[in-house]
């Protein structure tokens, strides 16, 4: 697929310069509160996806109706109402799944980054842009969870995606693997202080890559200036 | 669109208090009616979702053989507000085979464990022996207090068997307080709790067991 100018500087964005977690900083409650296994980050990722996704599509086709005196409380009112409509459907037809992460969707309300793609894209940008804008960023947010959960179920437990079964079904079993056999476990690593531990790793992991590319690269002209981030 | 026509229009409109007003109420209504439609044809199918829950918790603690009877529909209320196990009123599931009770199950809460309620069901058969125990939510330490889950160690699979006879009261207890329960290493308080709220589901079963098991 052939991807313009615009949708490339997107998905790099969200993948990867601007991610959620490593460029903006947010969403850390949510964050560490799941990634005690990497399947736990999994499923919150996929369920942040698909609410940053409908959100960011629903406030951007609205945009031209929202007086911007109120747009903080139109677009929290969509987003929680959102959540909720995904909180409900999860529990009535993916019940094995809610089990797991159902304390978790609530959470997905107080997640600012969703607030915060809302304020400085979807509001300004045309619904492609948005959409495409909403799966990119949640494919980066689930891509950190997933990572933070496995470092730090690898660290503690010495397993990788355990019970993911029960998360996306028998067929995935194949998933579930143990990387240190007879491990005695490392207990800080489940508890919240091995979260911030680990990213804090993540973080100085993706500044060093980030250095060793611009030492490589001929600095490059910005092309779209069209996509002014505006986050601070 | 036809309404990119009215833009200019929209722009002198969005200004006025009436309209943002307007807008934020067609907003709430919007999300009230779809979140109103969404529940109401959810909530049955949740609610079957959540029976099937609690009869898959029924049948680790209550064997299959000892009952043919829908357990979810032969159901007894009684109090338990002196108990502290959480609810003031406790729903018992009554298990029976051709007629007779054999069994009955209920859930209890640990009010006080390391880090809030553990929240366990429990099977008795009608002498008052246990039948089984299990832990269905708890938020105690992973890797320490959460040997409590049956999927963790097999600590929770002690209890089969006992009862308040065979047991005395010094007995109910875990092994650094006198008592005949494994504590586990670095973590004492999750399965003291855990003991205790077990000891006083059987004192709750006890007092209500003529009524339970002569229905």
């Amino acid at each position: 697929m052939f991807l313009s100018e615009t949708y490339r500087k997107i998905a790099t964005d969200g993948l990867w310069n601007n991610n959620i977690v490593f460029g903006q900083n947010l969403a850390l409650c949510p964050l560490l509160a799941v990634t005690g296994t990497a399947t736990n980050g999994l499923g919150m990722g996929l369920a942040t996806l698909a609410v940053i996704i409908a959100s960011n599509g629903l406030i951007s086709a609205v945009r031209h109706l929202i007086p911007s005196e109120i747009r903080i409380p139109i677009f929290v009112l969509l987003i929680a109402a959102l959540v909720t409509l995904v909180d409900i459907l999860m529990n009535a037809w993916a019940h094995e799944l809610y089990k797991v992460l159902g304390l978790f969707i609530a959470l997905i309300v107080t997640n600012c980054a969703l607030l915060g793609r809302a304020e400085a894209f979807a509001s300004k940008q045309p619904v492609k842009h948005a959409l495409w804008d909403g799966l990119m960023m949640g494919l980066g947010f689930t891509l950190v969870l997933v990572v933070l959960g496995a470092t730090r179920e690898i660290s503690a437990s010495g397993t990788l995606f355990a019970n993911a079964s029960v998360l996306l079904g028998e067929s995935f079993r194949f998933l579930e693997i143990t990387v240190i056999p007879n491990y005695k476990g490392f207990l800080l690593m489940a508890l919240p202080p091995g979260g911030f531990i680990m990213l804090a790793f993540l973080i100085v992991g993706k500044r060093l890559i980030d250095q060793k590319l611009a030492q490589r690269k001929v600095p490059v002209t910005v092309l779209s200036p069209a996509i002014a981030e505006e986050e601070s | 669109m036809s309404n990119r026509l009215d833009f200019a229009k929209l722009a002198q409109l969005r200004n006025t208090l009436g309209f943002q007003a307007g807008i934020l109420a067609a907003f709430a209504l919007l999300a009230s009616v779809l979140l109103g439609l969404t529940n109401y044809t959810n909530e049955g199918i949740i609610q079957q979702r959540l029976d099937e829950d609690l009869k898959k918790s029924l049948a680790e603690v209550v064997p299959a053989a000892l009952y043919d009877n829908d357990m979810l529909k032969d159901t007894l209320n009684i109090p338990s507000a002196d108990y502290n196990i959480g609810a003031k009123e406790t729903t018992v599931y009554i298990a029976k085979k051709a007629g007779k009770v054999n069994a009955v199950c209920f859930k209890f809460t640990a009010p006080d464990g390391y880090s809030g309620a553990i929240n366990m069901i429990m099977g008795i058969d009608r002498d008052g022996k246990i039948l089984g125990v299990r832990v269905l939510s708890h938020k105690e330490t992973p890797g320490l207090g959460d040997k409590i889950e049956v999927s963790k160690s097999n600590w929770i699979l002690n209890f089969v068997g006992r009862s308040l006879e065979n047991l005395s009261k010094q007995q109910w207890a875990v092994k650094k307080d006198g008592g005949e329960f494994d504590q586990f290493a670095g973590a004492t308080i999750t399965p003291r709790k855990s003991v205790q709220a077990i000891y006083r589901g059987l004192q709750l079963f006890k007092a209500h067991q003529e009524q339970l098991i002569n229905p």
